[in-house]
């Protein structure tokens, strides 16, 4: 099996889908020539053409109303929102536009549209070029929002979003970009909702996204070597969630902690908090825990940046936290 | 700024048969005001007394695979791209048998099989999809022009620019339509433009722009028809000013405190396309209750329709929320 990087595969997914259907293609802000900010749709201009491969104006509530626009009309676009902070400019198109055509018309049309975008901090662009903004688009009804975190995930979530007849928004972690994985070849659609469990573990179960799937992963080898065996769990999409598995998960462990990189406050993890103290409370052992970045902007400095985001000892010490109790 | 070429002459018959469908018009947004002031409607309602020339003489000049995009004042819209008045009504009292099958309502209407892409409720939300649209349609070299209605307020807003570049940039085959009818909601054209020659505002874009007497249904049809025409051929898209009235308030109940009780009393009298064009043909009096009568007719056989319609189960709010 091919090893690729997270880039890859995101771009893999993207090349087969347009080489198997004209209806595919794709635009955004330097996606062309430049082959994206961060290199994602790179050659892509070369195989496919300046056609299906759209360099755009910086025009975020264009980039994505066309998008919507073309979807409904039965194509499949892909747009690319160059760093998620810049969604904020799309808001109202994604918001009250994607999400809700299908709704309003009474079911009378789809709107197969794919929104990629991408954040995460640690290499100090500052405030307004790293946030990470998944919750906001999780409470959309509407809404689909995936967020992978190894390539074989990317590769295949990609896939099964572009081939989605709703509106997707699709995150990408940055610092994941050159992480190694194997992906077969042939790209296999795969149901939303369904979680990974990319370490099973029997005291604690660390629900994990993004980056910090990582970062728990870094911990749990650690905490193993005391004898505390971890559980990562990595929902994959934030929406639909998959409550059975991770409510099944819980049970095993009684004890939660949920791990993300955006900040604590009204995240995504808070969500995750609440399914699980209203479907396993006799099962819990102690208090869920929540790692996210600290309530600040991202600052410059990387030593400041550095403390506001959460890395692996954030997520041990969560642990350690929900093992006090017993 | 090119002079509106005269397409073809149309006929007394034709000229007719707009006048009849925007008296179907005019009598459907007066019942709609009616029956809203008797309690029979919910929500928010923008009728487009005043503004029927455009409807119809757009929606006249486009093709049955053309599609348009609307506004919150949709109704004159939707009923000139081929929504059954009955459809219509049925959205507006919520019924199962509505154009939206009561999901939409009045600011959210959709008939994809009649070319209607949807209005919307937010100012210059629909623009955007209407060059996605178009770009399909160049993307699958398919003979289709796509349409944005919106108002003068509507150009004060991102989307709107934003979607009059990128059509531009593209060339796409699209038509933006601009009701330019002097208020934002109540807000006159001289507290919200800059600027008072509408046409001006695509300049900055390089696009070809069409201004016409909205209140005229021979000339917008006849601007429609070139502009649908320039854009069919991918010379690019189109701007269409079309100065209007809108001879009511802004929504069903607007006390229009904020303008002079002469000025719509003198736009009723001197701008109501309706009118103009009954002048033009010299309609017979005999001829107009005709009209009338079968005006009255259809409306009333809508309002029939609308109230023995299905309301829709409280939990089907639950469906159609994901395809």
């Amino acid at each position: 099996m091919p090893e690729i990087s997270y880039r890859e595969a995101v771009r893999d997914a993207m090349v087969q889908a347009m080489r198997s259907d004209p209806d595919v293609f794709i635009m955004g802000e330097d996606i062309a020539e430049m082959g994206g900010s961060m290199g994602v749709t790179q050659g892509m201009l070369q195989e496919f053409g300046s056609e299906r491969v759209r360099n755009t104006p910086i025009s975020e509530m264009a980039i994505v109303g066309s998008g919507i626009g073309a979807a409904i009309q039965g194509m499949r676009p892909i747009v690319e929102i160059m760093y998620q902070d810049f969604t904020t400019l799309a808001m109202e198109q994604i918001v009250n536009q994607a999400a809700k055509h299908r709704y309003m018309s009474g079911g009378q049309l789809k709107v197969p549209l794919t929104i990629r975008t991408q954040g995460g901090a640690g290499w100090s662009p500052g405030a307004q070029h790293a946030q990470q903004l998944e919750a906001w688009f999780v409470h959309v009804p509407g809404l689909k929002v995936v967020f992978p975190s190894i390539p074989i995930d990317a590769r295949d979530l990609l896939w099964s979003s572009i081939y989605d007849d709703n509106p997707v928004l699709f995150f990408e972690h940055r610092l994941l970009y050159p992480v190694k994985g194997e992906v077969p070849e042939e790209p296999k659609s795969l149901e939303f909702g369904k979680a990974r469990v990319h370490r099973e573990g029997d005291d604690v179960t660390v629900v994990a996204t993004g980056r910090l799937v990582h970062e728990s992963l870094k911990a749990a080898t650690e905490l193993e070597a005391e004898g505390i065996s971890v559980e990562v769990w990595d929902p994959r999409t934030l929406l639909p969630l998959d409550e059975e598995s991770l409510i099944a998960s819980v049970k095993k462990t009684s004890r939660c902690v949920v791990a993300h990189e955006a900040v604590t406050r009204m995240g995504w993890g808070a969500e995750i908090a609440a399914v699980v103290q209203e479907e396993a409370f006799d099962y819990l052992d102690a208090p869920i825990q929540r790692v996210g970045s600290k309530f600040a902007p991202l600052p410059f400095a990387p030593v400041m940046e550095q403390y506001v985001v959460p890395h692996k000892e954030d997520v041990t010490a969560a642990v350690r936290r929900t093992l006090e109790r017993s | 700024m090119a002079p509106v070429a005269q397409n073809q002459a149309l006929t007394r018959e034709q000229l007719v048969g707009f006048l009849q469908e925007m008296l179907l018009i005019r009598r459907f947004e007066e019942k709609v005001e009616e029956r809203f002031r008797a309690g029979d409607l919910a929500g928010f309602l923008h009728v487009a007394i005043g503004q029927e020339a455009i409807a119809i003489g757009v929606c006249r000049a486009l093709e049955a695979d053309d599609v348009i995009a609307s506004t919150h004042r949709a109704h004159a819209h939707a009923l000139a791209i081929g929504t059954t008045p009955n459809a219509l009504m049925a959205e507006l009292y919520g019924k199962v048998e509505g154009c939206s099958r009561g999901y939409g309502g009045s600011m959210h209407l959709y008939d994809l099989e009649h070319g209607l892409m949807g209005a919307n409720a937010v100012v210059g939300g629909g623009l955007p999809a209407i060059t996605g649209a178009a770009l399909s349609f160049k993307l699958r070299a398919e003979p289709r022009v796509a349409v944005a209605f919106f108002g003068d307020g509507a150009t004060n807003i991102g989307t709107f620019h934003e979607s009059m570049n990128l059509a531009q940039l593209w060339k796409v085959p699209a038509v933006f339509v601009c009701e330019n009818n002097g208020y934002a909601e109540s807000t006159p054209a001289w507290q919200q433009l800059p600027i008072d020659d509408m046409s001006k505002r695509a300049l900055a874009y390089g696009m070809h722009t069409i201004v016409v007497d909205g209140q005229d249904v021979e000339e917008v049809h006849g601007a429609a028809l070139e502009a649908r025409r320039y854009a069919v051929e991918g010379n690019g898209p189109v701007y269409l000013v079309a100065n209007t009235y809108r001879l009511t308030g802004h929504y069903v109940g607007d006390p229009q405190v904020y303008r002079p009780r002469e000025e719509i009393r003198e736009a009723r009298q001197t701008q109501d396309p309706l009118e103009k064009l009954r002048a033009t043909l010299d309609v017979s009096d005999g001829d107009w209750e005709e009209m009338e009568r079968a005006a009255v007719q259809v409306v009333e056989g809508s309002v029939e329709f609308a109230k023995n319609g299905t309301d829709p189960r409280p939990e089907d709010a639950m469906k159609n929320i994901y395809a």
